[in-house]
């Protein structure tokens, strides 16, 4: 009986058992990811990915050593309970519209995490404890460092990436003037690599010096992120996620752990993939984004407020709904101030009433319509609009010239139409939604207030478009029910 | 196992990574970033690996705290993913539009 129960414990604490665990941990992150690239498989791809990563931390906790001491066990749990106490919550509670920063929180944790492992690694490596063999204390000295600093970028750039998203920092570029900032990123730099590289030829700890690591690397995360505009922070939450990626395989290295080498360096490849992705379908590229605010050189905004283009002309919820009405086809291109204003019931309604009076319908989506790729996509999809309703952009843009009126809801750069033919503007050449080519346009706006981007749009200027000022979910019920009186 | 066997499994799960996401739809972006996200959350494996080997307090409270971040990343970052990919699985069921590969039998 305890001969069994021996044999049984020390089966499942063999290291193959153990590295076969991992395996299969692995594997499943690898499976479960490749189903969330298609709309079918992400579901369970994401729970296959979850399954995957339970094994991983249950073969952890089976490895021979790891609740050795009294008072292991109870620290492991009390991190574990709290964690997930914190985490449930902020993901359950989080409306959808704050995804984006709910993200770069997450993202920011993990490599807050990966900082602080990487200052204990460091520590151990000198100290004549634990399971490293200190034959070779570069082993773990050298993606300790890297790691320490790579997840202090991370922690403190996803934290004001958040800041921005949130709306506690101004989503404006705060950049130093001229050369100053790249000076400093670049002296910051230097710091974190130099301070790493007397460490690792170090042959006792010195504890200023990581600190001194970790200290540089949060004021390059800082220095890195607050000069990038809000619009950029999809990006920019993308590219911090590759970053905690790498540091977390960095650390796998340093732990001979290969679970974590492999997540990590997947993480890392992807993001990075993935970030140029998104820096693409905004016509911008990563080197550019990370260099300087957007349109940093423009002190005012290009063709700012101080520039007259003539009177916008407002209209009302009766007004539309009556150009609404006799419309063949109405193309509805939402973004940001819809997801704000939580309107996508609302616009769902509008649709339903104006189908039911014989119009055609259509959802123009912009891919960074938003806050992050998707998002109106997600939005939509919440307030059960059919999938095939849905048009991307390419999609879209030959069908404005049938469009008869075209309703813009809370999109603001993304219909820019000085992207398409004002060179001097910042966002030149980012492809837009072309509603400028419909017979008329509608803008349902709060207020005259340039978008996140912080450019004038010509849009609103132009004869054929009205403007319906307001709270989006507020003026789309307007409409549905004006409608609805037709 | 030997630094080199390290390094050979780091660039192989490179080029997994790149080879994974080479093709995906702008819709899945968002939730994509927020699951490869949250598999990052493995540093908790770190801390956990750690913890019996800590002395003194800093040590020990880098730890928990190190534990508590990686387990906000994991659970959060797959929560949240779900919920994002749920809203998608709640629309009617549409015909299969052909455009993407379809499910297995």
């Amino acid at each position: 009986m305890t001969t069994g129960v021996i044999f049984a414990t020390s089966f499942v604490q063999r290291a193959n058992f153990i590295d076969a665990l991992y395996i299969v941990a692995f594997s499943l992150f690898i499976y479960g990811m490749s189903g969330l690239t298609g709309p079918r498989t992400a579901v369970p791809g994401n729970k296959i990915a979850a399954v995957g990563m339970f094994i991983a931390v249950v073969a952890t906790l089976l490895t021979p050593h790891v609740l050795h001491g009294s008072s292991t066990p109870w620290l492991i749990a009390l991190g574990l309970v709290l964690g997930t106490a914190v985490g449930i919550p902020a993901a359950r509670n989080v409306k959808m519209t704050a995804m984006p920063q709910m993200v770069a929180l997450f993202n920011g944790v993990g490599g807050g995490a990966v900082a602080l492992i990487a200052w204990v690694e460091y520590r151990h490596a000198f100290v004549g404890v634990g399971v490293h063999t200190h034959l070779y204390p570069e082993k773990v000295m050298i993606p300790s460092l890297f790691a320490a600093i790579v997840g202090s970028i991370s922690f403190w750039g996803s934290s004001i990436a958040f800041g921005k998203l949130q709306e506690i920092l101004p989503g404006r570029p705060m950049k130093l003037p001229g050369q100053a900032q790249s000076v400093l990123n670049t002296l910051l730099l230097v710091v974190c690599a130099g301070s790493a590289v007397v460490l690792a030829a170090g042959t006792h700890s010195q504890a200023l010096f990581i600190l001194g690591i970790l200290v540089a690397g949060a004021a390059l995360g800082l220095a890195m992120v607050l000069p990038i505009g809000g619009a950029d922070m999809p990006v920019v939450i993308s590219l911090l996620n590759a970053f905690t990626g790498l540091s977390a395989a960095a650390t796998g290295i340093a732990l001979n752990n290969t679970a974590m080498i492999v997540a990590g360096m997947i993480v890392g490849a992807s993001g990075t993939i993935l970030t140029n992705l998104m820096a693409v379908a905004m016509n911008r590229s990563v080197p550019a984004i990370v260099a300087g605010g957007f349109g940093g050189e423009v002190a005012a905004p290009a063709g700012g407020p101080a520039l007259d283009r003539g009177p916008v002309r407002a209209t009302s919820a009766q007004d539309v709904a009556i150009q609404l009405y006799y419309a063949r086809q109405v193309v509805i291109a939402p973004g940001y101030g819809m997801a704000v204003a939580q309107a996508q019931h609302a616009v769902r309604e509008l649709e339903k009433a104006l189908e039911e009076k014989g119009v055609t319908v259509k959802y123009a989506i912009h891919p960074v319509a938003g806050r992050m790729p998707g998002h109106m996509n997600v939005l939509l999809a919440e307030a059960d609009v059919p999938y095939d309703l849905l048009k991307e952009m390419d999609e879209i843009n030959p069908e404005f010239s049938r469009t008869d009126v075209t309703l813009v809801i809370g999109a603001n750069d993304v219909t820019n139409p000085a992207a398409k033919n004002d060179a001097s503007s910042p966002i030149y050449g980012m492809p837009i939604l072309e509603v400028d080519s419909s017979g008329s346009v509608i803008v349902l706006k709060r207020s005259m207030a340039s978008g996140f981007a912080g450019i004038d749009n010509p849009l609103f200027y132009e004869p054929k478009t009205a403007m319906l000022f307001g709270d989006a979910k507020h003026s789309v019920s307007e409409i549905t029910s004006e409608v609805h009186a037709l | 196992m030997t630094t080199i066997t390290e390094i050979a499994i780091l660039v192989l799960a490179a080029f997994v990574g790149f080879e994974v996401i080479s093709k995906v739809p702008n819709t899945l972006h968002t939730p994509l970033m927020s699951g490869t996200n949250a598999i990052h959350g493995i540093v908790l494996l770190g801390g956990l690996l750690l913890m019996h080997e800590a002395t003194g307090l800093l040590e020990h409270v880098l730890l928990v705290i190190a534990v508590i971040f990686g387990t906000i990343n994991i659970i959060g970052g797959f929560f949240v993913t779900d919920r994002m990919l749920g809203m998608f699985k709640r629309k009617p069921e549409l015909p299969p539009s052909g455009e993407r590969e379809g499910q297995k039998k």
